[in-house]
Parts: C-alpha cells; sequence; structure tokens
C-alpha cells in the first residue's frame, strides 16, 4: 500500500495534526510519503521522517506562499497521478478540506471525512467516522483507489517512530484557475506564553458571560486549577478576549484532561475545538444549549452565581 | 449580478438517524432547509440589494420534497429555484453530487456561485471546492465578510491561525460562514408570494449525465457498518439548586481532577 500525507504547515513547524496522520499512515503500513507545499519550506521536510515518511516531496515555489488549497491540488494530483499512491490523507482544517474536496473532484476519488481512526481489513482500509453528532460511528469505506480521507483535529497524536526522511523536489506544474485567487492580507497574531493548546486544564468563557468584565471569573477559575483560560469565537469577534484564546473550528484545537465552559452554547462552530478533551464540564442557563450533548457533567444554571462559588471551593480544596 | 445559492434539504428534527437497512440518512420524516444556508441565501439578497439589478437562483440536489425546503429561500427573496432531482442521484457522495450541481452550475452560468459553511446532516464542509474545481473557478471559503466590487469578490475569514483577506475575479465560488450574516425571516408577502416563484425540476438526463454517474455507481465511498458510540461514561446534566458548584467539586474530585 502506498499512502501521500499532505504535511500542512505553520510558520517553519509542520502542524501537530498532519505530524499525527502522518504517524497513523505508518500505523497502517507500506510505503508513506509525505508532501510539503509552500514556499521557502524545504528545511522543514526531513523532520517528518520522525513520524514515519520514508520521503517527503517538497514543492517549493514562491507562487505557493499563500495558503491557497487550489494549487495544492495541482501539485497533488501530479503526484498521485505520477507516482500512483492509494491513499491520500490529510488532517481537517481550512485548508486540508479544501485541499482534499478539490482533489476529489479532479480525480474523481471518493472523500471520506471527520475520520477519527482508520485499519485496513483484509487489504481494504475502512475508515470510522463519527456522525450525526456523534450518535453514531459509520464505518466508511471507498470502492475504487485513490482513496482519500479527512482526519478529524486532535483524534490523532504524533508518534516519534523513525528517522530521516529522504527529501525529493518536485516542480510543480499549476493551472491558470488556480491562481486566479489571491492573499491580499494575512494577519496572524501570534500567541506569548504557553500555548493553550498545551494546558491541562481549560477554562473556557462565552457569550453567556454577558461582558469582556465578567471574563474574570473565568480567569479566577482557571488560576485556582493551575489552568488556560480560552474564549469561543463569538466573544472574540466582540473584542472581549484576545484571537489566540480562541477554541474552534477557526482558533485553536485543545484536547486537555478538564475541559470547563462557562456560558458556551456550544455550537458545531466550538465543538470541533475541543470535543477531544477527556472530561468536559458546562455550566450554561439555556438547558437545550447543545454544550449538555457532550458534556460528561452538564450544570443548568447563572455562570455568575456558580463561578465564584466553584473557584472558592477549588481554592479551598487546593489550599490556595 | 446573477448569484447562484447552493441549498440543501436535511431532516427537520434535532435526533437525525441512520436507516439500518440501507446504512443511509433516514429522510422520511419533515425537511428543513439547512439554516447554515440561510446565511448563504441572506448574502446573496444583501448582495443583490446593494449591486442593483441581479438575480438570486437557488440550486439543489434531492428528493422531490426537497422543493418544499427550498420555498422557505424564496420567501426570504430568492427569485427562482432549480431542483435536480433524480431516482438514480439518491445516495450520491462527494463527487457524485459535486458532479450534477457542476452541471447545473454550468447551465446557468452565475458570477457568483455561494455556500453555505455545513451541511447539518452529513456534517460536510466541503462541497463547494469539488464544485469550484469542475466548474474551474477560483474558490474561497469561510467567508465572514464579503465584498464584491470592479468584477472581483474580496472574502474576509477567520482560519486556525488569524485572518485573511483574499480576492478573486468574477466568476467565483464563495462558502460563507455562519458568522458573516443574521438572516432575515421571510415576511407574509415573501410568503405567499414564494408560491408563485418559477421552481424547475431537472433529471440526471437533463443535465446530460448517466445514471451511473450518479447514486452509489456514479460514488466512490461506502458506508460498510454503523455502530453505537462508545459511551462517554456517565454523562449527566443536574439543573443548579444552589448546589451545583459542591456537585462540581465532588464531580472533579471523583475524576482526580483536584
Amino acid at each position: 500500500m502506498t499512502t501521500l500525507v499532505f504535511l500542512e504547515h505553520h510558520g517553519d513547524e509542520i502542524l501537530k495534526t498532519s505530524l499525527g496522520v502522518l504517524s497513523k499512515a505508518a500505523e497502517v503500513g507500506g510505503q508513506v510519503e509525505g508532501v510539503l507545499v509552500g514556499s521557502g519550506v524545504e528545511p522543514l521536510a526531513s523532520s517528518a521522517g520522525k513520524f514515519g515518511a520514508s520521503t517527503v516531496l517538497v514543492a517549493d515555489d514562491p507562487r505557493l506562499e499563500a495558503a491557497l488549497p487550489q494549487p495544492r491540488v495541482d501539485v497533488l494530483a501530479a503526484l498521485v497521478r505520477d507516482r500512483g499512491h492509494e491513499n491520500v490523507l490529510l488532517a481537517q482544517s481550512i485548508l486540508g478540506a479544501d485541499v482534499a474536496a478539490g482533489l476529489a473532484a479532479r480525480l474523481e476519488a471518493g472523500l471520506n471525512w471527520q475520520l477519527t481512526d482508520v485499519l485496513t481489513r483484509d487489504g481494504e482500509l475502512v475508515g470510522r467516522q463519527p456522525a450525526l453528532s456523534d450518535s453514531v460511528v459509520c464505518e466508511v469505506g471507498w470502492t475504487e483507489t485513490p482513496r482519500l480521507a479527512l482526519f478529524r483535529a486532535g483524534a490523532l497524536d504524533p508518534v516519534a517512530s523513525g528517522g530521516e526522511a529522504r527529501v525529493e523536489r518536485v516542480e510543480p506544474e499549476l493551472e491558470d484557475f488556480s491562481l486566479t485567487a489571491e492573499m491580499v492580507e494575512q494577519a496572524h497574531e501570534e500567541s506569548e506564553g504557553p500555548s493553550i493548546e498545551d494546558a491541562d486544564v481549560i477554562v473556557a468563557g462565552g457569550r453567556g458571560l454577558g461582558g469582556p468584565e465578567n471574563f474574570t471569573l473565568v480567569e479566577d477559575l482557571a488560576k485556582a486549577l493551575g489552568g488556560a483560560v480560552a474564549a469561543t469565537r463569538a466573544v472574540v469577534d466582540a473584542g472581549w478576549y484576545p484571537y489566540q484564546t480562541q477554541v474552534g473550528q477557526t482558533g485553536k484545537t485543545v484536547s486537555p484532561k478538564l475541559y470547563i465552559a462557562c456560558g458556551i452554547s456550544g455550537a458545531i462552530q466550538h465543538k470541533v475545538g475541543m470535543q477531544a478533551s477527556n472530561v468536559i464540564v458546562s455550566i450554561n442557563k439555556d438547558p437545550n444549549a447543545p454544550i449538555f450533548e457532550y458534556s460528561d457533567l452538564g450544570v443548568v444554571g447563572d455562570v455568575h452565581a456558580i463561578v465564584p462559588k466553584l473557584t472558592e471551593l477549588v481554592r479551598a480544596r487546593r489550599g490556595g | 449580478m446573477k448569484i447562484a445559492v447552493c441549498v440543501k434539504q436535511v431532516p427537520d428534527t434535532p435526533a437525525k438517524r441512520m436507516n439500518r437497512q440501507t446504512n443511509r440518512l433516514d429522510r422520511s420524516g419533515e425537511g428543513a432547509l439547512n439554516p447554515f444556508d440561510t446565511q448563504a441565501v441572506e448574502e446573496a439578497l444583501r448582495l443583490k440589494e446593494a449591486e442593483g439589478p441581479g438575480e438570486v437562483v437557488l440550486v439543489s440536489m434531492g428528493p422531490p420534497t426537497a422543493g418544499d425546503a427550498m420555498r422557505k429561500a424564496l420567501a426570504m427573496g430568492a427569485d427562482r429555484a432549480i431542483l435536480i432531482t433524480d431516482e438514480a442521484a439518491a445516495g450520491s457522495d462527494l463527487v457524485a453530487t459535486s458532479r450534477a450541481l457542476a452541471a447545473a452550475l454550468e447551465r446557468e452560468s452565475p458570477d457568483l456561485v455561494l455556500f453555505g459553511q455545513y451541511a447539518a446532516d452529513s456534517e460536510g464542509a466541503v462541497l463547494w471546492a469539488a464544485v469550484a474545481e469542475r466548474l474551474r473557478r477560483p474558490m474561497i471559503s469561510q467567508v465572514a465578510e464579503l465584498t464584491v466590487d470592479n468584477g472581483s469578490v474580496t472574502g474576509r475569514r477567520q482560519t486556525e491561525f488569524g485572518y485573511d483577506v483574499i480576492r478573486a475575479p468574477l466568476p467565483a465560488v464563495v462558502a460563507v460562514s455562519d458568522a458573516i450574516n443574521e438572516p432575515r425571516y421571510p415576511s407574509l408577502k415573501g410568503i405567499m408570494g414564494a408560491k408563485r416563484k418559477p421552481q424547475d425540476t431537472l433529471s440526471l438526463g437533463d443535465l446530460g449525465l448517466e445514471a451511473a454517474q450518479a447514486g452509489e455507481q456514479g460514488s466512490r465511498t461506502t458506508v460498510l457498518a454503523l455502530h453505537d458510540p462508545p459511551p462517554r461514561g456517565e454523562s449527566r446534566t443536574i439543573e443548579d439548586d444552589g448546589g451545583a458548584a459542591d456537585e462540581i467539586v465532588e464531580f472533579l474530585a471523583e475524576k482526580r481532577l483536584l
């Protein structure tokens, strides 16, 4: 079995989600190649060997600088055609999803998304796909090769197993229409201090807090628990809290041991960023909030009353 | 400007079910317009209102009853609706669905094609990229602010890393984020008027497609089996009667998280 893994990068790092997919591909077995697409990205390539790539194919071209999907479809399609990869695996992200679907149409190939795992059975690939708000788990397959798959962020952890990867340059041939969309502006807020992605405990605040001044409730509880503070898109959009704390489909994907959601309704945009947390506790005044469907402990009540009391109790307990 | 909005009918129930015989989604109950699509419709209407003369055309693929879901978007103000409906198209996956939608869009040749962020039933958020590829048009996804100016479209969006502004020449394909607007409610006049708006249906043959290019035959993915999800452990929801903070602490202690 030959597998190509799309290695998404940001700045001078290959994303952890992509390395997780690469490790899974190595575990499934066969020949595993990675592909890195961008401008000035060649120095990142060999590090992917550690996570299971025997070869990393590098398309390094100034026209590939912006993280736009369509030129990446050109690069991947040419590789799959020339080298005959049977599987193409990607981490699900805004870029990864757009690349995968464009590639599916280009190659007339099957794409399964939101996978949390994949295995081989009788030489065929079988994917595990939680569906319908995780109320059912589908075993999904492909009727032909190449098989395309997107893996849920946070579902797969990188496992260091290999050594150096061989790096091979490939010359991209780009379609005219692929280059017509252009990135005119990009604003990336680089986070300072420890990232919420590494925190064991996260206390997150949403619109239900009522106003930016009430974020102190969340901050106090996080401090008492020795955790980090996160926020939803709604409150970041409203300017209550900085972007680098945003958890969700846009923003960070986290999987702490404990996630406490305060005044968060838990719509899909937020859920995909935190559903891999070990234990989820949520407090919301709306009994119909979707977050209760995937909380281990849900509390219907007023965050303004419960959170300060909880902070006091935690402090007392931890002797703070 | 002519704007096409791709919409979908989804089962109108919070607890969607799989049909355990066919391994497909149970579509037997009432249908509704995918809520994320109403934001694409809203954005199309705002663009038309701002840009002057134009047309908003809805394009969908689904069972004949999907026409009812499209009527809600007509009531919001869309001008007409096209439904691709064909028994041979049932069970179409991404490659098959994008093929049929792209064929219908080719016939309409709109300046702009809009999609909603997410399909509430299949949990897919990728169809636009496949359609853009088939149309060989530029594509911008996750757009939270959209402007059209001088033959080009500009989208501002949030990603995992911050904010992007992307521009593309028309004709183009744009998928909007659910942060882009608050969709309007249809007025009574809109609801009455929707019944008189043109709703056309197209078969696969009308689009020049063979039956084998759609449905299960035209698809490249399959659902092999369904399982119950692993239990999340004990999951419960309590109402605060003044003692919720104590209960949370007790729960955290039990889980050895304190």
